[in-house]
């Protein structure tokens, strides 16, 4: 073959060249990670609406330092300094909303600090931490403060209020003494759970709340169903089958599926993308152990509460859910099929 | 007076939904781009073997003439697409990437045809061997962009029975028109084309697949085949990457093509529209495919148009004609933003497999870096093949090769939607290319 005569190359305009594809979803983690923020917002609001500034404090010093911590340990780790993705601040955030009104700040500090640096950064930083962040940190401040984590304060309606009675939750009235006592208790209960106006973290108690942000993300396609709602109707079976004093499926599954953390739970921490499974069959079955194990702790095990021991040990299945449960490629059936 | 079937729900499973833009030339009849002075024809534009050089330097050749013959069965022969003097052969730019071999043409403006072109007006009493060795004598390739060799579609083994030809007039890219605009100024000419594939596999049954945003080209191409009821067209429903060839199997015909398998694994033949009507004008006019549909798009053109371009035509003419790049212009892809590939010398020529040229303008060219995988499973979603391109952009960032296969890396036919939803900007299809070409290492 001859070769090419020798031209001078024309001058070429000056391009951008990359692979494939050339457009993009206008979507980001950093919107993602807001976006939930945004949708905890009615429920932080209630909070300080029944709490008052104490509400206000927690939910602030779990954000700063969430923030702090993330940036400090960054800038230590010659990383990209990333806060500005709004994923450490969605951590400080749900830790204050796991924390009573009446907490002293530095238990939520020390619990946001080990969430973000161990938890998270220590694993590799976003997108590798193998358990919730948040709820480690919730879990390392109940286990190391018991008391203090379980002393919960009476709803007040006035905002300023600083010295408001304290008052066991529904949960732990129902597990120590009984339904009468907590009727006598609650007289509205259900009112009270749905609207809020009962003791317990500040994202346990409005319902209505976690749910308006709940919606809004399964409307925005930022979470699924997959998750949140085989754990809440798994617990509502369960506990409407066991939950009852007079024997089988005379359980109360409505008070269940309303106390507690088990909205907070299942919408916002048991669908954090990193931690829990990717594959939709995967996160089905995900979400009905969660539901298992959370009723299993609330008839049987120590605490009131199972929500947050439920999803931690879940985290440690999700990789191997999902590897059990992959999808099955287009076509592969079909394949197996002309093989034979 | 439904005479065809329309299904518009008719889909697969997974699939995005980028912004059409197709509003920017879609509307626009096609004109005939102006004869290059000089085209450069790789003697490479399909997949398989490269064909070898039939002229020498200083040569004259007529218009339509043979320049390189096929180099084996999977090749396809070129053929010069202006009459002139071969002034060049040697190593060109080729939008692919690299250079490849190319015979370059200066056009005399003579515009005479080669004397071995004669029309067959009598051409469907020719035989299905005759017929597809014109097929394959006038160099006809997939002109979706897969560049395959048409004639080895048409050769499947005994013991695949054809029972379906499906022609693709889907057009999922964005931007792209050219195939909407053949299908509303050539329809007659497509449904002609497929009743000549008919023919040569021995098919009953032909289906014609259009996305629904094309109502007007629907209804052009059902008007065509009005009076053919062994043709069908069908409305599917719009949806990235619908025209993908097995996608479109599955919501035309419900069949689902086997993993590692090809279209004739379940009885069907898909070709595009374009290459349909490149048939009716080989059989019919006795032409070989000199000459294309090429749409000239994107917000980084100034008068942005639909051409019938010859190939070999540098792309820069056919930007100039289209009121040449804007101050702001930043990518110049040839195809469409999915599966385009971006080009950086602008000599490059149109081939057989170019539907278009896409310009972006800096404002919509992101050069942001990616983030770490936060595991959302979106791509999962979207995933037209049910792969977990998270986890295999994951085991690939790590150089993790045996471990993408076993996710199934081999079945990506990269048609970019997971890299399109990614909220972190990741490149899974770079990663996918990555793991192919490291394992294919491997084997050898």
């Amino acid at each position: 073959m001859e070769a090419a005569p020798k031209e001078q190359p024309k001058a070429q305009p000056e391009l951008i060249v990359s692979i494939g594809p050339h457009v993009r979803a206008e979507e980001s983690t950093a919107k993602i990670m807001w976006t939930v923020n945004a949708a905890l917002l009615p429920a932080a609001l209630m909070s300080v609406y029944y709490f008052g500034l104490p509400a206000v404090l927690v939910i602030l010093a779990s954000i700063v330092t969430a923030v702090v911590t993330e940036a400090a340990i960054q800038k230590m780790l010659k990383k990209e300094v990333t806060v500005a993705d709004g994923s450490a601040f969605l951590t400080g955030l749900l830790i204050a909303m796991n924390c009573p009104a009446n907490i002293k700040l530095h238990i939520p500090v020390i619990g946001t600090f080990v969430a973000v640096a161990i938890t998270k950064q220590l694993f590799g930083g976003l997108g590798y931490n193998v358990f919730n962040p948040a709820l480690i940190g919730r879990a390392l401040i109940l286990i190391s403060f018991p008391k203090a984590m379980t002393t919960f304060t009476q709803p007040v309606t006035t905002i300023m209020s600083m010295d408001a009675k304290t008052m066991a939750t529904p949960l732990t009235v129902l597990k120590e003494d009984g339904l009468a006592r907590l009727l006598e208790l609650y007289p509205h209960i259900y009112r009270d759970l749905i609207m809020g106006n009962r003791a317990g973290s500040l994202g346990e108690t409005a319902t209505i709340a976690l749910l308006l942000g709940a919606v809004f993300l399964l409307i925005k396609r930022y979470i699924t169903w997959h998750i949140p709602v085989p754990f809440i109707l798994t617990v509502g079976v369960l506990t409407w089958m066991f939950g009852g004093k007079e024997g089988l499926f005379t359980g109360d599954a409505l008070f269940h599926m309303m106390a507690g953390g088990l909205v907070l739970g299942a919408f916002y921490m048991a669908t954090d993308y990193v931690t829990g499974p990717s594959v939709r069959s995967a996160q089905i079955v995900f979400g009905i152990v969660c539901g298992f194990l959370t009723v299993l702790i609330r008839l049987k095990g120590g605490y009131p509460e199972g929500v947050m021991f439920a999803i931690l040990i879940m985290n440690c299945f999700a990789p191997l859910l999902d590897r059990g449960m992959r999808s099955r490629v287009f076509g592969k059936a079909e394949a197996m099929g002309v093989k034979k | 007076m439904e005479a065809t079937s329309v299904k518009t729900s008719a889909t697969f499973q997974g699939g995005v939904h980028p912004a059409g833009n197709k509003e920017l030339t879609s509307h626009k009849p096609t004109v005939t781009a102006a004869i290059p002075k000089r085209v450069v024809i790789p003697l490479s534009q399909h997949i398989g073997a490269p064909t070898k050089p039939l002229v020498v330097i200083g040569q004259e050749v007529k218009k339509g003439e043979k320049i390189g013959e096929s180099g084996g069965f999977v090749s396809a022969p070129v053929h010069a697409s202006v009459s002139g003097k071969v002034v060049a052969i040697g190593s060109f730019p080729h939008s692919l990437g690299m250079d490849v071999p190319a015979v370059v043409i200066e056009s005399d403006g003579k515009e005479e045809w080669a004397a071995a072109i004669k029309e067959t007006p009598d051409y469907l009493q020719l035989s299905p061997e005759e017929l597809k060795k014109m097929v394959s004598d006038a160099g006809i390739v997939g002109m979706g962009g897969a560049t395959f060799p048409t004639h080895v579609k048409l050769s499947p083994p005994k013991e695949k029975p054809i029972d379906v030809i499906i022609l693709n007039g889907a057009e999922c890219e964005p931007y792209l028109t050219s195939d909407h605009r053949l299908m509303l100024e050539k329809s007659t000419e497509i449904v002609e084309g497929l009743k000549i594939l008919m023919r040569i596999l021995g098919v009953r049954k032909g289906f014609i697949g259009i996305e629904a945003n094309k109502p007007d080209a629907i209804e052009a191409m059902k008007k065509a085949a009005a009076g053919s009821p062994e043709v069908d067209v069908f409305a599917v429903q719009v949806k990235y990457p619908q025209g993908a060839e097995k996608m479109l199997i599955k919501a035309v015909s419900n069949r689902t093509v086997p993993a590692g398998g090809l279209p004739m694994d379940v009885g069907v033949v898909v070709q595009n529209v374009g290459t349909a009507a490149a048939i009716y004008d080989a059989v019919r006019l006795g032409r070989p495919l000199i000459e294309r549909y090429v749409t000239v798009t994107g917000r980084g053109v100034k008068d942005p148009k639909n051409f019938l371009a010859r190939i070999g035509t540098p792309f820069s003419q056919l930007i100039e004609e289209a009121g040449g790049l804007t101050e702001d212009a930043a990518k110049v892809i040839a195809g469409g933003p999915m599966m385009g590939m971006s080009q950086y010398n602008l000599d490059v020529p149109v081939i057989k497999g170019t539907s278009g040229i896409l310009v972006l303008p800096k404002a919509e060219v992101s050069t942001k870096t990616y983030g770490p995988c936060i595991r959302c499973a979106r791509c999962i979603d979207a995933c037209p093949m049910h792969l977990q391109p998270s986890l295999i952009g994951l085991f690939v960032e790590k150089g993790h090769y045996e471990d993408a296969k076993d996710y199934n890396v081999m079945d990506c036919f990269e048609c970019g939607s997971c890299t399109f939803v990614c909220p972190a900007n990741r490149p899974m299809v770079q990663w996918v290319k990555r793991a192919k070409r490291e394992l294919a290492k491997k084997k050898n």
